[in-house]
């Protein structure tokens, strides 16, 4: 049965939102697709761990060694449960999702992308999940191709199969959920018609993860990757997980302490799975503030936190719809859309309007939000975006509205 | 502090709408074309210079407000100055035109990149046509001008 959750009570978790910016306004936090606030829980994990049991992990036997590692390890089964992994073994911790595609493309892509070979990605594709796989390309004399995006926001699938058909597509590489538009990918689709041709996908679930329940087992993928920051956890951690067999195969993407076996002068053995992709120090600290983080979210239930920013999107839409001269872009859709709202407001550049919005303490973000191609696709240079989470409220998304009037009136509209 | 939302009066919307000598000029003696990473704006130069004199400059683009209004101001100044004149231009002459001195650093970039631009097209100029000594230390100085 669930408790009626109070967004009054959450709010007071997050000691950030109390702050006041520019002339003191109460901050408004709409740039949560940019990366999510922390709770108290979160930045005391962290603070908890320097404070009492700062170690390092794998190697001492000492006291300490013994309960940070247990601390980071219990990270990882929280990994597991959060998503519905089967084997704990087939999640690395890495910095964020950047370095997790980029892991698959060095290892992964290097082995099994050769001349004439096609990647497919998307036209709404954060620029990490498409650099990777030029350099890639560009290495390998492959081809990257794209799936174009509609005037409504979502992706032309059809455009996939002429590109399965060649029989040349070695990787099909998208994202989950658009960091511009909030378009929610049609997995099950892409899944059907990937498993169909036999081609591995890997799924950019950064913006999807912190948003809706995603459950791995029942998604199919070969790669899955994200991060933690965008999810109430701090910076510097994110996961790759990968199928077993896959990460078996695969040669180790940084080589150093804690990924061997044995190291001898001129040839080494790899430790067992995750640990031979994660080589060096971990971000110890920031994978056990994560911990906490999962909890949160947990003890919420994701599908608060999306029919929340459902609510949340729905009202904003409506207000903003409102307005003469706002554009908004991407699907009308709530059902394929997460709590993201990129918008043009007249002639009005987006940069000028984040500064005047700033000036009443709203944070929201300007300009091509890592995804030129896509800006490429909807001809514009940059648009303005307004991204919700859990503490967001629908008396927030009114100041808004009242700030966007002032920077209609400041600009004669 | 001055409010940040003080820097859009009527002068900066007005140019930001009808910016000055807005457009291309069909073979430029100097011409330069630089973009900013973090937003997006994107300035292309174009001069033509008579007598060691600038007697034609233009500029297109896209850009926010503030870049439009500091390009229109900075195509006024430098339209009829002389080489010497326009390679002294700094940036407080661009921003106190426009009463921005006190603009947040973040936008600051917006402000000055098409005085970049122009600097590092009179600085190619120089290189290439009069093989000006000089024109190093005008490129170091475009380089490190935000």
């Amino acid at each position: 049965m669930q408790t009626a959750i109070s967004i009054e009570k959450i709010r007071e978790d997050f000691p950030i939102l109390k702050r006041k910016v520019r002339n003191d306004r109460q901050l408004v936090y709409f740039d949560n697709a940019a990366t999510a606030q922390k709770p108290i829980q979160v930045i005391n994990a962290i603070s908890n761990f320097y404070t009492n049991y700062n170690s390092n992990i794998h190697r001492a036997v000492h006291a300490l060694a013994e309960e940070a590692t247990a601390a980071y390890e219990m990270t990882r089964d929280k990994v597991a449960q959060f998503l519905n992994i089967k084997d704990r073994q087939e999640i690395v911790f890495v910095r964020g999702t950047t370095e997790a595609i980029n892991l698959v493309a060095y290892t992964w892509g290097r082995q099994n992308v050769n001349e004439g070979d096609i990647i497919v990605t998307t036209e709404y594709e954060h620029h990490s999940n498409i650099v990777p796989w030029q350099l890639l390309t560009q290495e390998k004399g492959a081809k990257l191709e794209y799936i174009g995006v509609s005037d409504d926001g979502e992706l032309i699938l059809d455009q996939l199969d002429a590109y399965l058909a060649t029989g040349r597509v070695k990787l099909v590489t998208i994202s989950q959920m658009s960091n511009v538009l909030g378009t929610i990918t049609d997995m099950p689709e892409v899944m059907r018609k990937c498993k169909k041709a036999g081609v591995r996908v890997l799924v950019d679930g950064a913006q999807s993860v912190p948003h809706m329940k995603v459950d791995i087992q029942q998604l199919g993928c070969d790669f899955f990757a994200f991060s933690a920051h965008k999810m109430l956890g701090p910076t510097g951690v994110g996961v790759l997980w990968a199928k077993k067999e896959l990460l078996e195969q695969m040669i180790p993407f940084h080589g150093g302490g804690d990924m061997i076996r044995e190291v001898h002068k001129y040839e080494t053995t790899w430790n067992d799975l995750p640990y031979k992709f994660e080589a060096g120090t971990p971000n110890i600290a920031d994978v056990i503030g994560f911990s906490a983080a999962l909890d949160y979210l947990n003890n919420l239930g994701m599908d608060y936190v999306r029919n929340h920013e459902i609510e949340i999107t729905k009202y904003a839409l409506e207000k903003m719809s409102a307005i003469k001269g706002i554009v908004v872009y991407g699907t009308k859709d709530i059902s394929k859309r997460g709590g993201v709202i990129s918008f043009n407001f007249a002639d009005i550049h987006p940069h000028d309007l984040a500064t005047i919005i700033d000036e009443d303490g709203i944070a929201i973000r300007s300009g091509h939000h890592c995804a030129q191609v896509l800006m490429e696709r909807l001809d514009v240079a940059a648009t303005s975006r307004a991204s919700f989470y859990i503490y967001n409220t629908k008396e927030e998304v009114d100041v808004l509205i009242k700030s966007l009037d002032r920077a209609a009136r400041l600009f004669k509209l | 502090m001055s409010s940040n939302a003080d820097i859009y009066h009527e002068m900066i919307v007005e140019y930001s709408r009808h910016p000055s000598n807005f457009g291309k000029i069909e073979n430029p003696d100097v011409t330069y074309h630089d973009s900013n990473p973090l937003c997006g704006d994107s300035i292309d130069i174009f001069m033509n210079v008579q007598d060691n004199k600038v007697s034609d400059i233009k500029f297109n683009g896209r850009g926010c407000a503030i870049c439009l209004a500091c390009s229109s101001v900075l195509t006024e100044i430098v339209k009829g100055k002389t080489i010497d004149e326009v390679k002294k231009i700094q940036k407080e002459d661009i921003l106190g035109e426009l009463g921005l001195q006190n603009l947040q650093a973040v936008r600051i970039k917006c402000a000055l990149l098409s005085l970049k631009v122009l600097k590092y097209g009179i600085y190619t100029y120089l290189a290439n046509k009069l093989n000006d000594t000089n024109a190093d230390a005008l490129k170091q100085e475009a380089s490190t001008l935000y």
